[in-house]
């Protein structure tokens, strides 16, 4: 008789980045589309749940009990040079994808602040990146995808489909709970050079900080500000730029215009105390990322890896914050509500959670997704240690804050928000419940995020 | 779910009269908590308890009947309660103490001692362990006890079986290594409890609330034993090397 406590060679322990909360599942790494519909048909009572690179920041890509099916190893890319659009799987990262669409003169619509995330992720999430007050997020940039739905049939979606846009925009930002997107085909943006021009000004406060982001970010295809979170002024690096024209390079590095490397570094180390981040590590990592950065500089040329994902160069660096995890709190809230950003890096002050990687970014108008993060305004992200005393009461009332002025959280780092949260900010839930059900009426799909927020 | 600050949502207490969980509940973090399953024999006490649950604003508290003894009935028991909802927290808790002195007349009583606290405990033990390694993630609390770390002349018979939960919580805890479940053995000195109601007290008693601080603490920190009050680890290590013939003549 066969154990029904024996743990499988296929049993793994899953967690988002932030590394909290693991929780057991089933890991399956389908060859084809046809395994991923078999995963899904077969799937047990704890249901089946795609995942991708694993940075989302809590539990949206796991469940316990569940199927999880492994996406990485489907990555065909096909780049339309004519069309200049990419149909990829969505296994497929936006690290692999560059590699190919850079060279040949395209760049991803979107990208988050990490190239090692997948096509499905990206789409499960609505990412946004530095351009999203100009561009959106990464949803309104699929022409079509395809979606294996609950009961395993293959569905194609488009947003200028009568017959499939709301299940297209209900799986944009649904976190994977509507199906498993298998395939994306999305709009490139065509470029000249594989360099970045960047504006960067050091700013002395928040308040300077905050009010040139107002005048001056729409003269700007991407704009982000790091915030300094230790020092009691709130000073920051606003960087700012747009794809570099062939004009603006070097003789030498016309020569190769497109060319496109990605450095490395080598890992962060695999176990480090908690201890050692503390408020006295992170403030000197804060003032030297402070002083590292020009006073004021203009039309300086960067390469895509340091301006759009510096911490990609150093792998595993969510090992820094040690065995209890971390997790970064972002939310959106209206410009009305610009004040909560200030009251948020000071109430995390007062518990001495150390943030290396504050961001602060505006936010253009939402997209007709219902449960997409962005809306317009301001967006603050923190990375905190989980393991500090009177982070939980402290976050919760910040949200309280952020949910009586009308902003919210954002799935793809939440591990933490209360169910009553979510339903207080995402009024369209209800809306996308219903949409989901009918892709999904038997509820195959299944996450821990899914759970502990009801959705 | 349990989420990334430690928060569970929902805790179901074996022996769910017990003060010792009681204080765990109390002592854990309870924004998120939504429901409570308190499963016992019927009882004024178990009734008691579901009520100030309820009136401290956790928006469901189920009093569900539980008879460690009725071992036939564990399965659909365990079955019905996970399949209402994901457990975070299963807490080990009832027990009896039973007398030694009418044991040793009365092998009977024994017999009834070892049923509930060790032949029930392993049972609805592998039953819960089932379900949460189905779950894939959770916790089982096992209240067992120094008296188990050495028998004592005065309530050997009670220390037999609190040592045989002890080495069975301690094997399910190996077994459910990578499942995403997970064991905590809690091993309190003496507690002021109904239990030890009107007994001399022993060295390092302590209150129930002090036990669930501890239990809450281990939780967090992902321990798989604790004693509680802590520095208990220290004095047992020394009553455990006594040699027996000295042992035999400290007072018990």
């Amino acid at each position: 008789m066969s154990s029904p406590l024996a743990v499988h060679d296929d049993d793994h322990l899953l967690t988002g980045w932030g590394r909290t909360a693991p929780s057991r599942a089933t890991v399956t790494t389908p060859a084809n589309y046809d395994d991923v519909a078999s995963s899904v048909r077969s799937a047990g009572a704890r249901g089946v749940l795609a995942r991708g690179l694993g940075r989302s920041y809590g539990d949206a890509a796991q469940s316990g009990g569940a199927t999880v099916v492994d996406m990485t190893g489907l990555h065909r890319i096909d780049l339309d040079v004519a069309a200049e659009t990419l149909t990829t799987d969505a296994g497929a990262s936006v690290d692999q994808i560059l590699r190919v669409i850079v060279p040949a003169g395209f760049f991803v619509p979107v990208t988050a602040g990490t190239r090692f995330v997948t096509v499905g992720g990206a789409i499960a999430a609505d990412i946004h990146g530095k351009n999203h007050h100009g561009e959106g997020s990464f949803g309104q940039h699929v022409l079509r995808m395809t979606v294996i739905d609950g009961a395993g049939d293959v569905r194609v979606l488009a947003p200028d489909d009568p017959e499939t846009s709301e299940m297209f925009w209900a799986t944009v930002g649904g976190m994977g709970l509507t199906g498993i997107i298998v395939e994306a085909t999305i709009r490139l943006l065509p470029i000249e050079t594989s360099r970045m021009s960047v504006d960067t000004v050091r700013c002395p406060d928040l308040d300077d900080v905050m009010s040139r982001m107002i005048e001056g970010d729409d003269d700007y295809r991407y704009s982000v500000a790091w915030i300094d979170s230790v020092a009691a002024s709130g000073r920051g690096v606003l960087t700012r730029g747009d794809h570099a024209e062939r004009t603006q390079l070097t003789d030498k590095e016309a020569v190769d215009p497109l060319a496109y490397a990605t450095p490395s570094l080598p890992s962060a180390p695999s176990f480090i105390p908690n201890g050692l981040l503390n408020s006295a590590s992170v403030r000197a990592f804060n003032e030297a990322w402070f002083r590292k950065h020009p006073k004021n500089r203009i039309g300086e040329i960067h390469s895509i890896p340091s301006f759009f994902h510096p911490l990609d160069g150093v792998r595993d660096w969510n090992r820094v914050y040690g065995p209890q995890g971390f997790l970064q709190y972002q939310f959106v809230v209206p410009d009305s509500a610009g004040w909560i950003v200030e009251r948020t890096l000071s109430r995390l002050k007062d518990v001495g959670a150390p943030s290396f990687l504050t961001v602060l970014k505006r936010f253009g108008p939402a997209n007709p997704a219902p449960l997409s993060f962005p809306q317009p305004g301001w967006t603050l992200a923190a990375d905190v240690p989980a393991g500090i005393d009177e982070l939980g009461p402290v976050l919760d009332e910040l949200d309280e804050l952020v949910a009586s002025e009308g902003g919210r959280l954002y799935f793809a780092k939440d591990s933490r928000q209360s169910p009553s949260m979510v339903a207080r900010t995402y009024p369209r839930l209800g809306e996308w419940q219903a949409v989901r059900d009918r892709m999904d009426p038997k509820g195959v799909f299944t996450s821990d995020l899914g759970r502990r927020l009801s959705l | 779910m349990i989420d990334a600050l430690g928060e569970p949502q929902s805790v179901l207490v074996l022996g769910g009269s017990s003060e010792i969980a009681r204080a765990t509940i109390e002592a854990l973090p309870r924004t998120r908590l939504r429901r409570v399953v308190l499963a016992g024999r019927p009882s004024a006490a178990i009734d008691d308890a579901a009520m100030s649950l309820g009136n401290s604003g956790i928006p469901t508290v189920e009093v569900a009947t539980f008879d460690a003894t009725d071992t036939d009935s564990h399965e659909a028991f365990v079955d019905d309660v996970f399949d209402d909802g994901d457990i975070d927290i299963v807490i080990m808790a009832f027990g009896v103490l039973g007398d030694q002195m009418d044991a040793e007349a009365d092998p009977s009583k024994a017999v009834h001692v070892a049923t509930v606290n060790y032949t029930g405990a392993v049972s609805v033990g592998l039953h819960v362990a089932r379900r949460l390694r189905q779950q894939g993630h959770g916790h089982l609390v096992v209240l067992s006890s120094v008296a188990g770390d050495r028998a004592r002349r005065s309530n050997y018979v009670y220390g037999s079986t609190k040592a045989g939960l002890d080495a069975f919580a301690q094997g399910l805890g190996d077994a459910l290594v990578g499942s995403g479940a997970s064991v905590l053995v809690v091993r309190p000195g003496m507690v002021r409890t109904r239990m030890s109601d009107g007994l001399p007290e022993a060295p390092m008693t302590t209150d129930p609330e002090v036990v669930g601080k501890v239990i809450v603490q281990a939780l967090r920190k992902g321990k798989h034993t604790v004693y509680a009050p802590g520095p208990l680890r220290f004095l047992m290590t020394a009553v455990k090397a006594v040699p027996r013939p000295v042992f035999r003549k400290l007072p018990q």
